[in-house]
């Protein structure tokens, strides 16, 4: 495989397939930890870093053990307890080995077990037949593309926060709308091909 | 003795999983670009939400509580894969249809937050009635959007053509995923304008 065909994925999970605005993957921790950008930052570098190890041993597990032995069928099963042991390993990791790692990221590590993005780059790598490299590629692009997403969010929201809305548009509907609207500017990445 | 009335009340209104809650927004805002896919994946989750309370409440006494987190996951991704293999074998148009969304239902924050919150506490009967009232609160907001979104999307409801036949043209732009976003928060801000109105209505009855 070439750099371009590398590049051409990666640019497609970024911005024309964002695992936010075309995808809907991981939308509870981008509705829920968008209030600032600096919390965000975090959350989506603990997302990135976490599902670029994950992509990468779900599909190797995957083609060296689930499809060897013709286990397809456990993959929901497989990959969820890989995902949680993963988040587990890395927080014992960090808090032992890079403490100032672990105090930026820590809070949000145990949240990612149940984001949807996780288990979804999981999942779709073995969908589209990635490679163990591919697949790492894959989901550190995605989460970059998750990390873009969410620090414009929290930057609008903002504010937004200090707008006048009606009074039963305050809190959630208004940041949905929000979203929908940003959703619309990232639309106009679709169709983008190298 | 349980209090059906009050559980049915919590599932579709008071605690509805969608409006109030605001849990699983991943598959609420994803499959509901027909009215059929967002009932289809309501009841695909009430069945998931019934099975995996039903297994936890039994067994409730025995899984360690330092554990547990881990062990609703591997109940829960097992009655995914069982429905999941189910679905593949009779509905294959649903199956197409949701796709992804499918196995995702492990890591929908609803049925661990049922787990966590209920089954876990409760005896198997009143675990299997949440199940089966939270689901349906669930399966009622997603379908509820979902005929909104085709309505204005395609100006048909459940594949049944409504606006059409008078030359409407369909808005494309609300079966894309920014319709998604916006049609949602406009529905809850009206479910929160509703509920403010009765609220405050009843509280002014209460007063007198």
């Amino acid at each position: 495989m070439n750099f371009f065909a590398i590049l051409s994925i990666m640019i497609t999970a970024i911005l024309a397939e964002n695992y936010i605005f075309s995808k809907f993957l991981g939308c509870c921790p981008f509705l829920g930890l968008s209030e600032n950008p600096s919390n965000a930052l975090g959350m989506g570098c603990a997302v990135t870093f976490v599902m670029t190890l994950s992509s990468l041993i779900t599909s190797l597990i995957n083609e060296y053990i689930l499809v060897k032995f013709n286990l397809e069928y456990l993959q929901t099963i497989a990959f969820i307890l890989i995902i949680a042991s993963l988040v587990q390993l890395i927080e014992m990791f960090l808090k032992k080995s890079v403490p100032s790692l672990y105090s930026a990221l820590g809070i949000y590590l145990p949240l990612i077990t149940t984001n949807c993005a996780i288990l979804g780059a999981s999942l779709l790598c073995v969908q589209n037949d990635y490679n163990p490299f591919i697949s790492a590629v894959y989901g550190f692009a995605s989460g970059i593309g998750f990390t873009l997403a969410i620090i414009i969010f929290a930057g609008v929201r903002e504010k937004v926060a200090f707008a006048d809305v009606p009074k039963s548009f305050k809190g959630f509907p208004i940041a949905l709308v929000t979203a929908g609207l940003l959703a619309m500017s990232f639309a106009g990445f679709s169709g983008i091909t190298i | 003795m349980i209090d059906i009335k009050k559980m049915i009340r919590a599932g579709l209104i008071d605690e509805n999983p969608t409006f109030v809650q605001l849990l699983g927004m991943c598959p609420t805002l994803a499959v509901t670009t027909t009215a059929l896919n967002g009932l289809g994946m309501g009841i695909t989750v009430i069945f998931v939400l019934v099975l995996s309370n039903f297994l936890i409440s039994l067994l409730r006494k025995f899984i360690p509580s330092q554990v547990r987190i881990a062990s609703y996951i591997v109940i829960i991704s097992g009655v995914v894969t069982a429905i999941q293999l189910l679905i593949k074998a009779y509905l294959p148009a649903l199956d197409k249809s949701l796709g992804l969304f499918i196995p995702l239902i492990v890591v929908n924050c609803i049925i661990l937050a049922r787990a966590e919150a209920f089954a876990s506490k409760n005896a198997v009967l009143p675990s299997i009635l949440d199940g089966v009232f939270m689901g349906l609160g669930f399966t009622l907001a997603l379908t509820l959007l979902g005929i909104v979104r085709e309505f204005l999307g395609y100006g048909t409801v459940f594949g049944l053509d409504i606006l059409l036949r008078f030359g409407y043209k369909p808005i494309l732009f609300f079966v894309q995923p920014a319709g998604a976003f916006i049609t949602l928060g406009v529905l809850i801000a009206t479910v929160n304008a509703l509920r403010t109105k009765f609220l405050s209505a009843s509280k002014k009855e209460e007063n007198k």
